[in-house]
């Protein structure tokens, strides 16, 4: 066998990889379920039916995929600059808590209130991100660790909060906030509960992200600060500068995902577990899947919006533990950056 | 004097596991490999220890169970030696999807075994001791023998240590395994010896502390004791203080996360990093600069 380098690689390369990435690692995870006692056909069978063919499973779907639009769309831009944010489920945390503080303690007329949580959440998310963009600037603190250590300091946030000076008056069991008013909550598609103006929000800003990076001096420095650190420097580009605004758009944007959940579904502050479900991991590799394109990510974040509402699925239809999602999350992510070198390169038998 | 000695004996062994799992990123690193996958390793190690334990009735096989938290560490370790050192993926996300895949497969598999006994619990002092003398014998392999020299030179020059006829890709592989199986056995103190039970996500994050140690100690086998029993003094205060001061339990949850920034934040402004192995986390292909 012999690995031939291939210039520049096909858009339907790109495609035919990508697809045959996904169906091993449907494979490998068919296995674990293989593992834990389950029969794997009957696993997907429950999954995709019951996510694809019910009106219910496809409003499940879509109400998972607006928080991964949102923050994948951000997570792409940042990955295109080799800032390697991690830390969007602490910034969307954040997000919900900045949002949360305005519903429940600022007086304001009823038609700022949402208009303002929207904001002081972009805001929340956006500092808790340009924290660690700062550490790594000035300390050279790698944004891995940094990030990751962040989520943890969120989770404690919210947890001290509703369970301190925010705990609501009613609290029995769970703890959680007060609820917030009727004009604080985001409107929704009726009869379910996905919040379509953030869905909208997230669609805008794919395609307007998508013109910037492609079609403006902007997006062509941080294309450059990306692929060649070097160069971008020899051409005297802020590098650093270019780094930070990009971290606070892309926690600006966590940070929003995290006022839809709790301005669309919650209507208050609640747990951090429950509050977002891994959706800045998932996120992760909605980036990835969409190889730096902003506007892909329309069709990777209902992608793993699927998986994860196939596996609240698998939790209620087949009392599987929702850790299942980790394993897909994992192995996807294996199997899409182990087939990147089948992108530069053509396998030759011999 | 009584109350110094129990705090730095709690210390010693709470910063064992970080130790054990910090020593094998540091032998992976060396090497020029990046694994961020500790903690899912520590995970799968934890289970699988746990699981042989119980199934072969809870005593007497300790070293079986070990055996097999190694095992699965190392096996896990070599899915990321695969996907980085032969088909040359990035390493620090593969590392990332080593940690959901570790930490997803072991509460998948392990949830049969929440909040079952294991009767025998084995003394900490042998784990402690010869994490240290593990810690000592790494030092001494960096330095002074041909095998620390070939490790080395993998990490810091790959093409010079194959124009020497050094095999880069076999040394990377076994340096990555070798780190893995010491994570698996870091899982393994938690699961069989720290507090012998097996629950979902009981790694805590103690993997990612472990991976920001190898930052702070500077790659040094030796300094790593020292992060080690610090970091384990903080746990310890965490435990020691909570509800004897009038500071919120969760100020002190995220007590060593905040610490690891600030430690990776001084490390950053003493340059530290200056330390790292110069081909650290890049792939190695023959025939390009």
């Amino acid at each position: 066998m012999k690995l031939e380098p291939l210039g520049h690689a096909s858009p339907w390369r790109a495609l035919g990889v990508t697809l045959l990435a996904l169906g091993l690692a449907f494979g490998l995870v068919g296995v674990v379920f293989l593992a834990y006692g389950q029969n794997p056909l009957e696993v997907y069978r429950v999954m995709f039916f019951g996510t694809l063919l019910e009106a219910k499973g496809w409003q499940e779907t879509l109400r998972r995929s607006i928080p991964l639009l949102l923050v994948g769309v951000g997570l792409t831009l940042a990955f295109r600059t080799q800032f390697y944010n991690i830390g969007a489920e602490g910034q969307l945390l954040l997000g919900a808590v900045m949002a949360a503080g305005v519903a429940l303690f600022l007086p304001v007329p009823p038609a700022l209130s949402l208009p303002l949580m929207g904001l002081a959440g972009a805001l929340g998310g956006a500092l808790w991100c340009g924290l660690a963009a700062w550490l790594r600037l000035r300390f050279s603190v790698n944004e891995i660790l940094s990030t990751l250590m962040l989520n943890y300091v969120a989770q404690s946030l919210v947890i001290y909060l509703i369970n301190g000076p925010w705990r609501g008056k009613d609290v029995r069991g769970y703890i959680y906030s007060d609820r917030f008013a009727e004009y604080q909550q985001l409107p929704v598609w009726p009869g379910s509960s996905v919040h379509w103006p953030t869905l909208l929000l997230g669609v805008l800003l794919a395609l307007v992200l998508q013109f910037v990076l492609f079609r403006t001096t902007l997006g062509f420095r941080m294309r450059v600060v990306g692929e060649n650190p070097g160069a971008a420097r020899y051409l005297g580009l802020a590098e650093g500068r270019v780094l930070l605004g990009l971290a606070l758009l892309t926690g600006g944007m966590a940070g929003l995902a995290g006022v839809g959940e709790i301005a669309g579904i919650h209507h208050r502050l609640i747990e951090p577990g429950q509050l977002s479900s891994g959706y800045g991991f998932t996120a992760i590799i909605v980036a990835w899947l969409a190889r730096g394109h902003p506007a892909l990510v329309l069709l990777t974040a209902p992608l793993m919006g699927l998986i994860l509402a196939g596996g609240d699925l698998l939790k209620v239809s087949l009392n599987m533990p929702f850790r299942i999602v980790d394993v897909f999350s994992g192995v996807i992510l294996f199997c899409l950056i182990g087939s990147e070198l089948f992108l530069r390169y053509r396998l030759r038998l011999r | 004097m009584e109350e110094v000695l129990n705090a730095l004996a709690r210390a010693l062994s709470f910063g064992t596991p970080l130790l054990i799992a910090c020593l094998g990123a540091i032998l992976n690193e060396r090497a020029g490999v990046v694994n961020l996958g500790v903690e899912g390793m520590m995970a799968l190690g934890a289970l699988a220890g746990f699981a042989v334990a119980y199934g072969s009735g809870g005593d007497g096989n300790l070293w079986l169970a070990v055996l097999a938290a190694m095992l699965a560490g190392a096996l896990a370790a070599l899915l990321h030696g695969f996907v980085t050192i032969t088909l040359q993926a990035n390493q620090f996300v593969s590392g990332l999807a080593l940690t959901m895949v570790g930490l997803g497969t072991a509460g998948l598999l392990g949830k049969r075994f929440e909040g079952l006994p294991l009767f025998n619990q084995p003394p900490e002092w042998p784990f402690t001791l010869g994490a240290i003398g593990l810690a000592l014998l790494l030092a001494l392999v960096f330095q002074a023998t041909h095998l620390g020299l070939s490790l080395r030179s993998v990490g810091e020059n790959p093409a010079a240590a194959d124009l020497l006829g050094i095999h880069v890709l076999a040394v990377r592989y076994a340096a990555v395994a070798a780190g893995g199986a010491l994570a698996g056995l870091a899982g393994a103190y938690l699961s069989l010896v720290y507090r012998p039970s097996w629950t979902d996500g009981m790694t805590a994050g103690l993997g990612w502390i472990a991976v920001a140690l190898v930052i702070f100690v500077g790659w040094s086998p030796i300094r790593a004791v020292f992060g080690a029993v610090f970091f384990g003094l903080l746990y310890y205060l965490q435990f020691r203080l909570q509800g004897q001061v009038a500071i919120p339990s969760e100020v002190f949850a995220s007590l060593p996360y905040l610490l690891v920034i600030l430690v990776l934040a001084l490390s950053g402004l003493r340059g530290q990093q200056g330390n790292a192995p110069e081909a650290l986390g890049k792939p190695y292909r023959r025939g390009e600069r």
